[in-house]
């Protein structure tokens, strides 16, 4: 017998990694950034960050440099249209696969 | 000429072909590729319609209440949380007298928010006044929506016809595209019993009072009452208008003959199992495991849900020990709407007789639950053994 | 009755490969052809899969295959998600795309036919990516339910407009290029 509480007569989902399954398998092509266009990266500063902003599934961090987590990222390739820089390439994922095998 | 394809396609097809003039409609899965293949066929020229994109569903079905006052054959089509957005107008459409046509793939409704089948969107529109039919393949749903063109300019009654959402939209098989011509003589262009007509200006459906009165020719005009009087009567007799448009669609295309009940291997059963939809089917193999095993088990789906055929359905289940009603859907409180309304039936046709069987209601498939063939027949075994499993929602896991 | 079991990515054309199989298995009098796909959640990227029933009589159960005759794969990088050997009959055959050779796969010593079908379908002419009609291919060099040409013709009708020679040729070259490893004496796990 499950818990009976008001909670679990909901439907709830609480913010966190993974609520929808490992996604990054869903990923055709991953983006790759490239830390010397970085604004982040190269200023050594807490700037920009339009990845981190735009990203919709939160899995890019608010870091220097910014880190894409890959167990979720979808590869939607909003944060590659979205750099300023142009740092941000998205890769052919099969390409990377064959390189783990 | 048979093809391979969807059960959103089967109803595209055959409102193609039933020569819709309007169509209006909002996208909502597992709906959408139904009115998606209607704008196509009107965008190639392949459908002389105009299609009307709204924003909303009670504007769907608001578009298609405007069209056939105005004497166009008009269509939409509905899952779920739309339709009960459009609930007002179901009312309307049915209390206005006006032949529309819908097609419902049929989905749970929300919260919390799933896009899978049940029957519960349909099942909460079963007071409105509409007629529903309630699909089990692909050939049946091309051939009802057909047929519910005519039944509904026959009664001047709306026709809602239901299949299960995915489950029959989604998945492919064979079905025969009826033939255009024959199509023709089936189903002649729609003459409306009255058309809005600047020329002769009038008002439809204004405040109508609780009494009598009399018009402005000094002629009897029936208050709210005797025209809500009349829609039921006309309910009730639709039941034989279906029954004639079946019969005509078979004369013509060769399929049909059970367009209220479909039984299967009910003659000799000691227990028959009731049912709607594409579960119907399903429950045929696991009859033919229990058939297997001993039990005299039979099969009704019930093709017409409104107007309720109670005189077929107690007809069929007459001389059963027990019924096993499984449904999708549930007048949540107290049990599924067709468990109750078959149980109505029986106490008016058998009760007398003092000899109708037991009635045990199973709930299954509700938001899409997988239904499993075991899981059914295990279910049914433990009826049959004298107790349903409690609760009586196959597959819950508590 | 004959259970093929399909597992793609969403987008990969799964559905409409065995939509063919279904149409020339129809044409071929097996009148009880259904398929059901994976339903909502076949988003893009995402690991879908289809039932698809084959038989000469009326089909009416539409609940997903649990006991496949035959697996057909894609995509060989589903393996490492998926489970897509689950429930297969001890005869049973699996379909892979893979540009491995078979001898780097167990699936406990089922039979099983590969063949690079991305490097065939490219070769063939198509865009990378388009495994579809490839995949056909080698499911038909492997699995004796439907006359290659007619699925040939299905693929020339299904692809009308959209390169249906390329799509021809590609299963044309996987099913003259496919490798199919007999099962081992060890049978199905």
């Amino acid at each position: 017998m499950g818990p009976r509480g008001y909670r679990y007569k909901t439907s709830h989902s609480q913010p966190g990694p993974g609520d929808g399954g490992a996604t990054g398998s869903w990923r055709v092509q991953r983006p790759v950034i490239d830390l010397a266009r970085c604004t982040p990266a190269k200023r050594g500063k807490e700037a920009c960050f339009a990845c981190w902003l735009y990203c919709p599934d939160v899995v890019v961090s608010r870091t220097i440099p910014p880190q894409i987590d890959y167990e979720y990222c979808k590869g939607c390739g909003i944060c590659a249209e979205e750099c300023p820089t142009g740092a941000i390439e998205m890769v052919d994922e099969s390409a990377a696969h064959e390189h783990e095998d | 000429m048979h093809v391979i394809e969807t059960g959103n396609t089967a109803a595209a097809l055959a409102v193609k072909l039933a020569g819709a003039q309007v169509v209006a409609a909002y996208p909502i899965t597992p709906q959408t590729p139904l009115t998606e293949k209607l704008s196509e066929y009107i965008e190639a020229g392949e459908m002389d319609a105009r299609y009307v994109p709204v924003e909303s569903e009670h504007s769907a079905l608001g578009v298609c209440i405007a069209a056939s006052s105005a004497g166009a054959r008009a269509f939409t089509a509905t899952s779920a949380n739309g339709l009960l957005y459009m609930h007002e107008q179901v009312h309307w459409a049915a209390g206005a007298r006006l032949p529309l046509v819908m097609c419902v793939a049929n989905r749970a409704v929300g919260a919390p928010w799933n896009i899978w089948n049940d029957h519960q969107d349909s099942i909460s529109q079963r007071d409105t006044g509409w007629i529903q039919m309630y699909c089990c393949d692909h050939q049946q749903i091309i051939d009802d929506t057909l047929k519910a063109f005519r039944v509904a300019e026959a009664t001047s009654i709306p026709v809602m016809v239901c299949y299960d959402g995915y489950l029959l939209s989604h998945t492919y098989m064979p079905f025969a595209i009826p033939d255009e011509d024959q199509v023709a003589e089936f189903l002649p262009p729609f003459r409306p019993s009255y058309a809005l007509d600047p020329g002769s200006p009038a008002n439809l459906n204004t405040v109508t009072l609780p009494e009598v009165r009399l018009d402005v020719n000094g002629e009897l005009a029936h208050g709210y009452m005797e025209i809500r009087y009349l829609l039921q009567e006309d309910l009730r007799n639709a039941v034989q208008v279906v029954e004639e448009t079946d019969a005509a669609y078979q004369a013509i295309f060769g399929r049909g003959g059970a367009p209220l009940v479909e039984p299967y291997r009910c003659d000799d059963a000691e227990y028959v199992v009731v049912g709607m939809g594409s579960i119907t089917y399903q429950l045929r193999d696991v009859i033919e495991t229990l058939r297997a095993e001993g039990h005299r088990i039979g099969v009704l789906g019930v093709r017409l849900y409104r107007p309720f055929p109670d005189a077929a359905v107690a007809a069929a289940v007459r001389g059963a020990r027990g019924v096993f009603v499984m449904e999708k859907a549930l007048s949540y409180g107290y049990e599924g709407a067709l468990c109750s309304d078959l149980k109505s039936a029986l106490y008016d046709h058998l009760g007398e007789l003092g000899t109708a069987p037991s009635v045990k209601g199973l709930v299954a498939g509700i938001g899409g639950r997988e239904i499993r063939t075991a899981d059914l027949a295990d279910a049914l075994r433990s009826g049959l053994a004298g107790s349903v499993p409690d609760p009586n929602w196959i597959g819950i896991q508590l | 009755m004959k259970e093929i079991r399909w597992h793609g990515r969403g987008g990969q054309g799964a559905i409409t490969a065995s939509k063919i199989v279904a149409a020339a298995a129809f044409g071929n009098g097996l009148t009880g052809a259904v398929m059901i796909p994976t339903f909502g959640t076949e988003r893009r990227g995402a690991p879908v899969f289809s039932s698809l029933k084959i038989a000469r009589e009326k089909i009416y159960d539409l609940s997903p295959i649990e006991t496949p005759d035959v697996v057909v794969v894609l995509d060989h990088l589903l393996l490492k998600e998926v489970d897509v050997a689950k429930g297969l009959k001890q005869d049973g055959l699996i379909v892979l795309n893979t540009p491995k050779p078979a001898t780097a796969y167990d699936f406990g010593g089922a039979r099983l036919a590969v063949a690079d079908v991305n490097a065939l379908s490219v070769e063939a002419g198509l865009p990378p990516g388009r495994v579809n009609s490839g995949i056909i291919g080698v499911l038909c060099r492997a699995f004796d339910i439907v006359p290659f040409e007619s699925v040939l013709e299905e693929i020339a009708n299904e692809f009308a407009g959209k390169k249906p020679e390329a799509n021809a040729r590609a299963a044309r070259l996987c099913y003259e290029n496919a490798t199919v490893r007999e099962a081992t004496a060890a049978g199905v796990a």
